[in-house]
C-alpha cells in the first residue's frame, strides 16, 4: 500500500466533507451514496487505479466508468482531491456554466470516461472498452466499473452481465455499492436483488464480497480481481447509506436529497442539517473532540 | 445541364433491382478493408442486416451480441471510447426504436462515432407487418443533437454512404430497407453527406424524397411530364444536416413542394423540409408518408399503394398542387 489506513481514512473524510459542502452549496443533489462510496473511491484513486491527473488522455491509464452518475459529487471530490482540477472548483458543482455538471459529462470535464446518469448503461459501456482492449491484445489498461445495486433492476445491467460472462472480459471489474437503498425505499421491498451475488456468479463472474468501508479488504479485492484470468470480476462493497454522518445512515430518505433540503423526522432541522454533518465526519460521530468548533 | 450520374437503364425494361441494404453489407466490408479500427456488431441478425459478409471477411473484429439491442449500442459506445469505430445493426423497430435513450445519453450526449444501422424500415418490410415495419426511426434520430441522419436511395448509395459514414467520425443514422428496390444510381454518381442531389431538373414542382421511394418520384415525373407539368426531383439522402441550399433554390424556382419517405411525416423528412421553408421562405408543402398510422402485412406494392407512397399518390398531389388546391 502507498498509504497507512490511518491515511487513506483521513482522505476519505475530507472528500466526504467536500460532498457535504458541495451539495448544500449546490442545493441539489444525492447524498447518500457520494457518502457510502467515499473510502471506495478513496481506495480505487490513491492505491489501485492508474492514471496522471495532469494528462487526463494518457492512453495507457486504466479506464474508469462511473455508471450511477448519479453518486458524481463522490467522483469529484475524489479527482479533485487526486488532483484533476482544484478542490475550489467543487463549489461549482450543478451551477450554470460549470464542467461538474448535475450527472457526469465527458465532454465537459478532462478525466471523465463517459458520460452516465440514466442508470444501467455503465457495465455495457466498460464491457465494450474492455473487449476493445482484447482485440488489440493491450494488457497493461484494466476497466473499472462502479455501479449501484438498484442498477441491477435494469435490463440492460444484465445483457453487460451476460455478455462480459460469454466473453470472459477478466480485464473488467465492477464494483457494485451495496447500500441496500434507492429512492423510493430498501431494494429488497422495491424489488429484490437477492440472492445477488449467486445471480452474477450464475453468469460466469468471480464474485468477491467486502465489507465497503474497510480499506484493506476493499484493496485486496480489487487487487485480487487482476488475478482472476478466466472471467471478469464482480465486487459487492456492503456499504452503509450515508456513512459517516449517524443520522443520514441506513436511511434511504437521504437517498436523493442535499442537507438543508427539507426536515425529515428524526434529524436535525433543515437549517443545521449541513453544520451537524459536518461536525459529525469532523468528529468521527462524536468520537473525538473537533478540532475546528 | 445535370451532372449527376443516373442508371442509363432507369426507364428501361432492363433496369435491375436489389436491396439496399446489400449496398450497406458491401459497404462495410469496403469500409473494413480501408480502415482496421471499423468493427461490427450485431444482435442476432447477421444475414438480414447483411453484416454476414463482414463478419466473414473480418471474424476477428465481428462481435454477436445476441439479442439485446441496448448493449449493442451501449457496448458500441465503450468500444469507441478505446478508438473503435463501430457500426451496430439490427431492425430499425428495435434499435433505434427500443435503445434511443442509450444512443441519446452514451453516443449522442457522450460524443461518441458510433454509426446505428436500422433495417427493415419502412412498410415496404412487407408481410413481417407493423411491429417490423420502423415509421418513427427518423424523427427519432432527428431529434438528437449531434446526430447525422442518412437515407440511401439505392444499393450503390447505400455502399457509398457507408463508405462515408466510416470516415466521418461523428454518431450517425444509417436507415435501409428489406425489399429489392430499383437501382437508381451508378458505381460512379457522386455521393456526399449534406449535399442533396438534384436528380431531375424541373420548374413548376419540387419533390424532395429519401429512400427507395426516389424511384417511385422518378416515374412519376415522367407521368407529370406528358401533363406538361415540370416536376424537379431532388435526392434527399441526408436527413440532418439537411442541405438547406439545394431545397431553398428548388423552392424558390418552383413554389411548391412535395416531399416523400416511407415514415411518418411528423418529424420525418417532411418535417425537416417543412420546417426549413416555413422560417426561410414559406412555400406550399404536401407532405406524402405516413399519417399518423401505423403498417401493417402485404406486398410492397400494395402497402405504397394503401399509404398513398407510389407514383400514382405523387401524381395525385403535384396534380391537386398545380390547381392550387390545398389538402
Amino acid at each position: 500500500m502507498i498509504h497507512t489506513t490511518k491515511e487513506l481514512e483521513l482522505i476519505a473524510n475530507e472528500i466526504r466533507q467536500d460532498i457535504i459542502k458541495m451539495l448544500v452549496e449546490a442545493g441539489s443533489g444525492h447524498s447518500a451514496g457520494p457518502l457510502d462510496m467515499a473510502d471506495v473511491f478513496t481506495a480505487m484513486f490513491f492505491e489501485v487505479l492508474r492514471y496522471k491527473p495532469k494528462e487526463p488522455d494518457w492512453p495507457e491509464r486504466d479506464r474508469f466508468v462511473l455508471s450511477n452518475g448519479h453518486i458524481n459529487p463522490v467522483l469529484y471530490a475524489t479527482m479533485a482531491h487526486a488532483g484533476y482540477f482544484p478542490t475550489s472548483e467543487l463549489k461549482t458543482l450543478r451551477k450554470f456554466g460549470t464542467r461538474l455538471q448535475g450527472h457526469p459529462e465527458r465532454t465537459r470535464l478532462p478525466g471523465l470516461e463517459t458520460t452516465s446518469g440514466p442508470l444501467g448503461s455503465g457495465i455495457s459501456q466498460a464491457a465494450g472498452m474492455a473487449l476493445g482492449f482484447k482485440m488489440d491484445a493491450l494488457v497493461q489498461q484494466r476497466v473499472w466499473c462502479f455501479t449501484s445495486d438498484g442498477e441491477h433492476q435494469e435490463g440492460n445491467t444484465w445483457e453487460a452481465i451476460m455478455f462480459a460472462g460469454k466473453n470472459r472480459l477478466n480485464n473488467l471489474t465492477v464494483v457494485v455499492d451495496r447500500n441496500n437503498i434507492q429512492i423510493d425505499g430498501l431494494t429488497e421491498d422495491i424489488m429484490p436483488l437477492e440472492p445477488f451475488a449467486m445471480k452474477y456468479q450464475a453468469f460466469n463472474w468471480h464474485v468477491i464480497e467486502i465489507d465497503g468501508h474497510n480499506f484493506e479488504e476493499i484493496i485486496a479485492a480489487l487487487n485480487q480481481s487482476r488475478a482472476i484470468l478466466e472471467k471478469p470480476t464482480c465486487i459487492i462493497a456492503h456499504t452503509i447509506a450515508g456513512k459517516g454522518v449517524d443520522f443520514m445512515e441506513y436511511d434511504y430518505r437521504w437517498h436523493g436529497i442535499p442537507p438543508g433540503l427539507k426536515d425529515i423526522e428524526g434529524d436535525p432541522p433543515k437549517a443545521l442539517q449541513a453544520k451537524a454533518a459536518l461536525e459529525k465526519l469532523r468528529t468521527l460521530n462524536g468520537k473525538i473532540r473537533s478540532e475546528h468548533e | 445541364m445535370n451532372s449527376y450520374e443516373l442508371n442509363p437503364d432507369l426507364y428501361s425494361t432492363k433496369l435491375e433491382y436489389e436491396p439496399n441494404r446489400k449496398g450497406f453489407g458491401e459497404g462495410l466490408v469496403e469500409a473494413g478493408m480501408n480502415d482496421a479500427l471499423v468493427v461490427a456488431l450485431c444482435a442476432d441478425l447477421t444475414e438480414s442486416t447483411q453484416m454476414e459478409p463482414f463478419a466473414k471477411a473480418f471474424p476477428e473484429r465481428y462481435i454477436e451480441v445476441g439479442v439485446a439491442e441496448q448493449n449493442l449500442v451501449t457496448l458500441a459506445s465503450g468500444l469507441s471510447a478505446v478508438g473503435k469505430k463501430p457500426f451496430v445493426a439490427s431492425y430499425a423497430s428495435f434499435s433505434p426504436g427500443r435503445n434511443w435513450e442509450q444512443i441519446r445519453t452514451t453516443i449522442c450526449l457522450n460524443d461518441r462515432n458510433v454509426v446505428i444501422v436500422g433495417c427493415h424500415s419502412g412498410v415496404s418490410v412487407g408481410p413481417d407487418g407493423a411491429t417490423h415495419q420502423m415509421l418513427e426511426d427518423i424523427a427519432l434520430m432527428r431529434a438528437l443533437p449531434n446526430m447525422v441522419v442518412v437515407v440511401p436511395c439505392d444499393s450503390k448509395e447505400a455502399r457509398r454512404a457507408t463508405v462515408a459514414l466510416a470516415k466521418l467520425n461523428k454518431p450517425a443514422y444509417l436507415r435501409v430497407a428489406r425489399e429489392k428496390t430499383a437501382i437508381i444510381t451508378t458505381d460512379n454518381s457522386a455521393f456526399k453527406i449534406g449535399k442533396a442531389n438534384v436528380f431531375k431538373e424541373g420548374s413548376d414542382i419540387t419533390i424532395v424524397a429519401c429512400g427507395p421511394l426516389v424511384y417511385e418520384a422518378l416515374r412519376a415525373a415522367v407521368d407529370l411530364d406528358r401533363l406538361s407539368i415540370s416536376a424537379e426531383i431532388i435526392n434527399c439522402h441526408t436527413i440532418k444536416p439537411i442541405d438547406s441550399e439545394t431545397i431553398l433554390a428548388s423552392a424558390a424556382k418552383t413554389k411548391r413542394v412535395i416531399t416523400l419517405e416511407e415514415a411518418q411525416v411528423a418529424g420525418g423528412l417532411g418535417g425537416a423540409v417543412a420546417e426549413l421553408l416555413s422560417s426561410k421562405l414559406p412555400t406550399h408543402v404536401e407532405r406524402l408518408g405516413t399519417q399518423d398510422r401505423f403498417g401493417q402485412s402485404g406486398t410492397i406494392t400494395e402497402l405504397w399503394k394503401e399509404y398513398e407512397l407510389d407514383s400514382t399518390a405523387i401524381v395525385k398531389t403535384a396534380k391537386a398542387m398545380m390547381r392550387g388546391v390545398k389538402k
